[in-house]
């Protein structure tokens, strides 16, 4: 098992890689000198030549030719590799931070809004499936699904806008903006499960029903146990392999995920980190940010992995 | 055709297919007004700013009101319509050979090109869809807007819109590519691929000959099932501000009528999330009955409940 999980885990080494690579493409190549975008659109020739050589913009992408042997790695790429395994994303340049100081502060309110967020719709979501599985067929079946997909069909910008402007600001039962407390959470939280809960319980509910025409089904159905328990203790516990692969690879969306609700009710996380630093064109956060939400998805693919070995013995360790 | 009879005795179905039908007149119809401004050289009538009429509640004359240009907002909606399917089609131009193409090859030689089109499509899955797809705008919008030779593109095209495709393209090919790989794995141990073989068809005959029509149907089906999702993602890139900003996509309407709602001015927000909404709900509706209809072995839960 151990010699399992390591193995696992060093192939995530060639993905981060591999990302880390598309990133570099996309940012460095093929978006041309970042001096530009960073410098804005009135900037003097001058200003846009000093950021290329403070930031190493005028260096090889990937091998240093020049002086050859010594200095093959002072390339961009390389360079680039090195300071992210020391953890240095590169500095703000609006405000001149360190941008894994940004990332560090932001981690905490962005937590504070995604997992009680990651919790109640999750919880709402298997509940809502579990009932249309029970009803399937019936009008509460169907009237759930219609709803989900309703649900799903607005935008979550929507919902904020309306949320934040009836609900909080017309008829005050919400604070607006902000993050001084828990009531500030409330109406986050709120909205991120209303525009959420809709493709959870569609899928959830396909995953009970892939089960429940299942024949275990129809032997417990014939052994006289009730159709709640064959639910809960048959079904439920089938269905959990699914389950548990969609909770784990949307783990990492609790890092990025909220970048509408942070932005709109002015929460100090990640996602309105990243927000502000796509206006600002502050190109180090959007990079570290893009990287690290990547790792993370990685990482959580290959602990489900490891999570099926657990949660199903039939799955042999390969 | 079986597909088609079973798709007709499905009621809402049907009812959805009723409402694509609206909406692809609607398209086309906004498509030949922006072309034929476009052609003869004079503002479109939707780019006409009349101030005297600015910001008006929705009356007999402006059905979804004015907005701050004093523009009818029931014509930028119809406009909007033009810009998601634009996105559709254009997103579809590099999502379907790409995803089409790099699964095929990877599905039919196996081996080594199956692992490094798997390792390529790996890489570019693990980046959260939003955060790759911000990046993509946000580089190729710069990149389109300070290149002298992307300015002809531009004159047609807004380069916020190019920007948007570019990205939902080049993330979007990864869901059709691993459906496709999937299916060619399966069909290429197929009876009839052994018979072509055996009668010295090449690889690439056996591949998008023999193969390809059998297969073809995902791509429909993964199309109806991805459109919402454009739709939705537009109106989130908009308000990132590396969506389309010189158009009038339901995105960019949605994030202009953001600041107007403090003012009350509910029209302009309620117009283009209607519009919004029932596209998005009849794709999503009729998307799930064509999967059921075309791919009996794919068929969800959902028929067999029903």
């Amino acid at each position: 098992m151990a010699a399992y999980i390591f193995r696992r885990l060093i192939s995530v080494v060639p993905i981060s890689l591999g990302v880390l690579f598309v990133t570099f493409l996309l940012f460095r190549v093929i978006g041309g000198n970042p001096a530009y975008r960073i410098a804005g659109k009135n900037a003097t020739p001058a200003k846009i030549a000093q950021i290329t050589r403070d930031r190493g913009y005028d260096q090889p992408y990937f091998l240093n030719f020049k002086d050859f042997p010594r200095q093959l790695f002072h390339a961009q790429f390389p360079r680039l590799v090195r300071s992210i395994l020391r953890g240095d994303f590169g500095e703000s340049i609006t405000n001149k931070m360190r941008v894994s100081e940004l990332l560090r502060a932001g981690i905490l309110p962005s937590l504070c809004v995604t997992t009680p967020l990651f919790i109640v719709d999750l919880c709402l979501a298997v509940g809502l499936a579990l009932l249309a599985a029970y009803f399937r067929g019936t009008w509460i079946d169907r009237s759930l699904v219609v709803g989900a997909v309703m649900a799903l069909s607005i935008s979550e910008i929507v919902y904020i806008m309306i949320a934040q402007y009836w609900l909080a600001s017309e008829w005050r039962l919400f604070p607006v903006w902000g993050f001084e407390g828990p009531q500030y959470l409330v109406l986050p939280v709120l909205i991120g499960v209303v525009a959420g809960v809709g493709g959870g319980v569609r899928f959830y509910r396909t995953v009970m029903l892939d089960e429940i025409y299942q024949d275990y089904v129809r032997t417990a159905r014939a052994k006289g146990v009730s159709p709640p328990r064959v639910l809960f203790h048959h079904v439920l516990r089938n269905a959990l392999i699914p389950i548990l692969t969609n909770v784990i690879v949307a783990l990492p969306f609790l890092y990025t995920g909220a970048l509408l609700l942070e932005s709109f009710f002015g929460i100090p996380g990640l996602g309105r980190l990243l927000v502000t630093s796509i206006s600002n064109g502050d190109e180090d956060i959007i990079f570290a940010e893009t990287f690290i939400g990547a790792v993370l998805f990685v990482l959580a693919n290959t602990v489900t992995d490891i999570a099926y070995t657990w949660a199903d013995p039939r799955i042999r360790l390969k | 055709m079986i597909a088609w009879q079973q798709l007709r005795r499905n009621r809402l179905a049907m009812a959805c297919l009723a409402i694509l039908i609206v909406y692809t007149g609607v398209w086309l119809y906004a498509e030949g007004t922006f072309w034929f401004a476009r052609l003869r050289d004079v503002t479109p009538a939707y780019r006409v700013s009349n101030y005297a009429i600015r910001n008006q509640p929705p009356s007999t004359a402006h059905w979804l009101g004015t907005n701050y240009a004093g523009r009818d907002n029931f014509v930028q909606v119809v406009q909007g319509t033009r810009i998601a399917f634009e996105i559709a089609v254009l997103t579809s131009v590099i999502v379907i050979p790409l995803g089409f193409f790099l699964g095929a090859l990877a599905g039919y030689f196996g081996r080594t090109i199956d692992t490094a089109i798997v390792y390529l499509f790996s890489v570019v899955g693990s980046v959260p869809d939003i955060l790759l797809i911000t990046a993509i705008s946000y580089v190729v919008r710069g990149v389109v807007e300070r290149s002298p030779s992307m300015q002809t593109v531009t004159r047609y095209i807004d380069s916020g819109l190019l920007a948007v495709c570019v990205g939902l393209g080049f993330t979007g090919w990864v869901g059709l590519c691993r459906i496709i790989r999937a299916e060619y794995l399966k069909h290429r141990e197929r009876q009839y691929v052994l018979a072509a073989r055996s009668l010295g068809a090449s690889n690439m005959a056996i591949m998008f000959r023999h193969i390809a029509p059998n297969v073809s149907h995902l791509i429909i089906i993964n199309f109806s099932l991805r459109f919402p999702g454009l739709i939705l993602t537009e109106a989130v890139l908009s308000y990132l501000g590396v969506g389309i900003a010189n158009e009038p996509s339901w995105g960019a309407i949605i994030n202009d009528a953001k600041q107007r709602l403090w003012l009350g001015n509910w029209w302009e927000l309620a117009g283009a999330t209607a519009a919004m909404f029932f596209l998005v709900l009849a794709l999503n509706l009729f998307g799930d009955a064509l999967r059921d209809a075309l791919d009996p072995k794919l068929r969800t839960a959902e028929a067999r409940a029903a």
